[in-house]
């Protein structure tokens, strides 16, 4: 296996390169919507694909990172890169108080218990008006400058998103690269054979969670700051839930596997307005079917199943030889 | 109406809804029983019990009592078609894959709901009149005593069937020890079945007891179906009598709160209440501690 370095190269040329191919602001617009759902699909892939714990409250730490951010500037007068901070460690502490307890839960307690946290933010997101707006939304966030240059294009933003996923994909590799990520994955294989072998698997798995929340918290920074209008609907279950459905499609435990699955979810409704209707409909379905069909995910799924084929064709060869 | 009356009208709603809760965490415990799956698509169960008992009135003007017959049956095969197609074929699969199946099997049977009916409310009639009974100053509405009395019998009738009949203790010894089970000569399989299929069956008997108070509709499956899970955990997983006290505590304190604090919250308490259950004693209240097995 070759360093993963030369991929992230590639993908950082192509990602510079590809507003040359779009030019249409509205495609532009989907690109970032994209990068924006990478980021936190790739950071739940770290604690489901690659730690093997389940989150269906990542919504909530998406809609946390936005609020805490969007009502510092709409409410108080922050610029929005001074609420950075605040959204990225104000996620980090809840995430880190929600984490203690709840991972020491498994499979479905951990499901629900994470399912029962996002859904009292969510509750909290539509009853907080003073704060939030309520279910009317928060308006008037201000949108990204620093030091005097604002990111007030499409195309600027598309920039801003582009390196907050390259930044964020770097890390992801390094992670997955190092002694935490090998003791992510002995923690997926046996909690109790890789605690024998003097991980501390209540710690790592806690890290992971807040790091996970954290990837979850830029994107809801990056979210709010660029459509400038919250509102509690886009944080709900059904977002936790097409999150996770990334992270399966994507392939569990590959990080490019949630970039792939960020990007065919968010496209797909974009191009087919069908399927508009449908769109919950045929959610389920997929997730049904790749976990029948294709449980390592539909990337790994189509290498299996290429795999195969050449296998058999190799072997139809050599006994006609 | 003095303040003793409104927290007796407060415990009456919480004892109706809370018996709803209690019947739905018995579909959860049915399922867990027999396959230690957490079945996430129960609420959905509920939510098409009610919306196949419309389209028996409205569209076949059937009588209610055939229209929730033929809404419990429809619904019993759906889950039982649901065993058939997405559980059985993954027998081994990680606790996370089956989640994530039920969480599919959730959204799409929602999806199709709201391709079929649509999204708006339907109205079910209240079974007999909706005149309020007076009850020491508070009032009963006729609805409410259908709800409780019908989940009476349910849990009766279904602890007749657990521990008096051949299929019923032989679903038992199957959750208890599936090898043991299959030695002695049970088809477990035909029982996890058989469990879906009963699950679906309370879910949906639950789903049409409420409709007249709570109106049937698509998307109310994910909101019963969670307070259902949290009437099982409270009383503890898999435990009989504990998920009919869950249901009913967590009903009378879901609607103390929401009359004396704030409606708003009444959603929270219920996942406040699931969460520090789940931190602190997650075997439930009336549950024996059980060691993780390995």
């Amino acid at each position: 296996m070759g360093t993963p370095y030369g991929g992230f190269g590639v993908f950082a040329l192509f990602l510079l390169f590809l507003p040359l191919a779009v030019t249409n602001d509205y495609y532009l617009n989907i690109l970032i919507f994209i990068g924006i759902h990478s980021i936190i699909a790739m950071g739940l892939d770290l604690l489901m694909g690659y730690t093997g714990q389940i989150s269906l409250g990542h919504a909530a730490f998406f809609g946390l990172g936005g609020y805490i951010s969007g009502i510092l500037t709409a409410k108080w007068g922050w610029t929005a890169l001074a609420g950075l901070p605040f959204a990225i460690l104000g996620v980090g502490l809840i995430a880190w108080i929600i984490g203690v307890p709840t991972l020491k839960l498994h499979g479905h307690y951990l499901a629900m218990a994470t399912l029962g946290f996002g859904m009292i933010v969510f509750i909290f997101f539509n009853e907080l008006v003073p704060l939030t707006g309520g279910p009317s939304g928060l308006t008037g966030i201000e949108g990204v400058s620093v030091l005097g240059f604002a990111f007030d294009s499409d195309l600027k933003y598309y920039y801003l998103v582009a390196s907050a996923l390259l930044l964020s994909l770097l890390l992801s590799i390094n992670i997955v690269r190092s002694r935490v990520g090998r003791a992510l994955r002995a923690i997926h294989g046996s909690e109790v054979a890789s605690s024998v072998l003097g991980v501390n698997v209540a710690r790592f798995k806690v890290a992971i969670f807040v790091l996970s929340a954290v990837y979850a918290a830029l994107a809801g920074w990056l979210y709010a700051h660029y459509i400038t209008f919250l509102s509690p609907s886009s944080f709900g279950f059904l977002f936790s839930v097409k999150l996770v459905t990334m992270v399966v499609i994507g392939s569990l435990g590959s990080i490019w596997g949630g970039i792939f699955g960020a990007a065919l979810l968010t496209s797909l409704p974009e191009f087919l307005f069908v399927f508009e209707k449908y769109e919950t409909t045929v959610f389920g379905l997929i997730l049904i079917l790749v976990m029948i069909f294709m449980p390592r995910g539909l990337l790994r799924g189509i290498e299996d199943m290429v795999l195969r084929v050449l296998e058999s064709r190799v072997k139809g060869e050599g006994s006609k030889g | 109406m003095s303040l003793d009356q409104q927290i007796l009208q407060y415990l009456i709603t919480g004892v109706t809804v809370g018996s709803i809760y209690a019947l739905i965490g018995m579909g959860f415990n049915i399922i867990y029983n027999s396959t230690e799956i957490i079945n996430f698509a129960q609420g959905e169960f509920v939510m098409l019990g009610g919306l196949f008992t419309v389209t028996g009135i409205r569209v076949l003007h059937l009588p209610l009592p055939f229209a929730a017959l033929m809404a419990v049956m429809a619904v019993a095969l759906i889950a039982i078609l649901f065993d058939v197609v997405a559980i059985r074929p993954l027998k081994d699969a990680s606790s996370i894959t089956l989640i994530i199946i039920t969480i599919g099997a959730s959204i799409f049977l929602r999806g199709i709901a709201s391709i079929l009916w649509g999204k708006e409310p339907y109205p079910i009639p209240a079974f007999s009149g909706e005149d309020p009974i007076p009850f020491f100053g508070a009032v009963i509405q006729p609805q409410s005593l259908w709800v409780m009395g019908i989940t009476v019998l349910i849990v009766l009738g279904l602890r007749q069937f657990f521990n008096r009949t051949i299929i019923g203790k032989a679903m038992l010894a199957s959750a208890f020890q599936p090898k043991a089970a299959r030695l002695v000569g049970i088809d477990t399989r035909f029982m996890t079945l058989i469990s879906f299929g009963l699950s679906g069956f309370v879910g949906a008997a639950a789903g049409i007891v409420i409709a007249p108070i709570s109106m049937a509709q698509y998307d109310i499956g994910i909101m019963i179906g969670l307070k259902g899970f949290c009437a099982a955990i409270i009383g503890g997983l898999g435990n009989f009598w504990g998920v009919v006290l869950g249901g009913v505590a967590l009903g009378v304190l879901e609607s103390l709160g929401a009359g004396l604090i704030s409606s708003g919250y009444k959603d929270a308490i219920a996942f406040g209440i699931l969460l520090i259950m789940l931190f602190f004693r997650p075997q439930g209240i009336l549950g024996k501690g059980k060691g993780d097995r390995v």
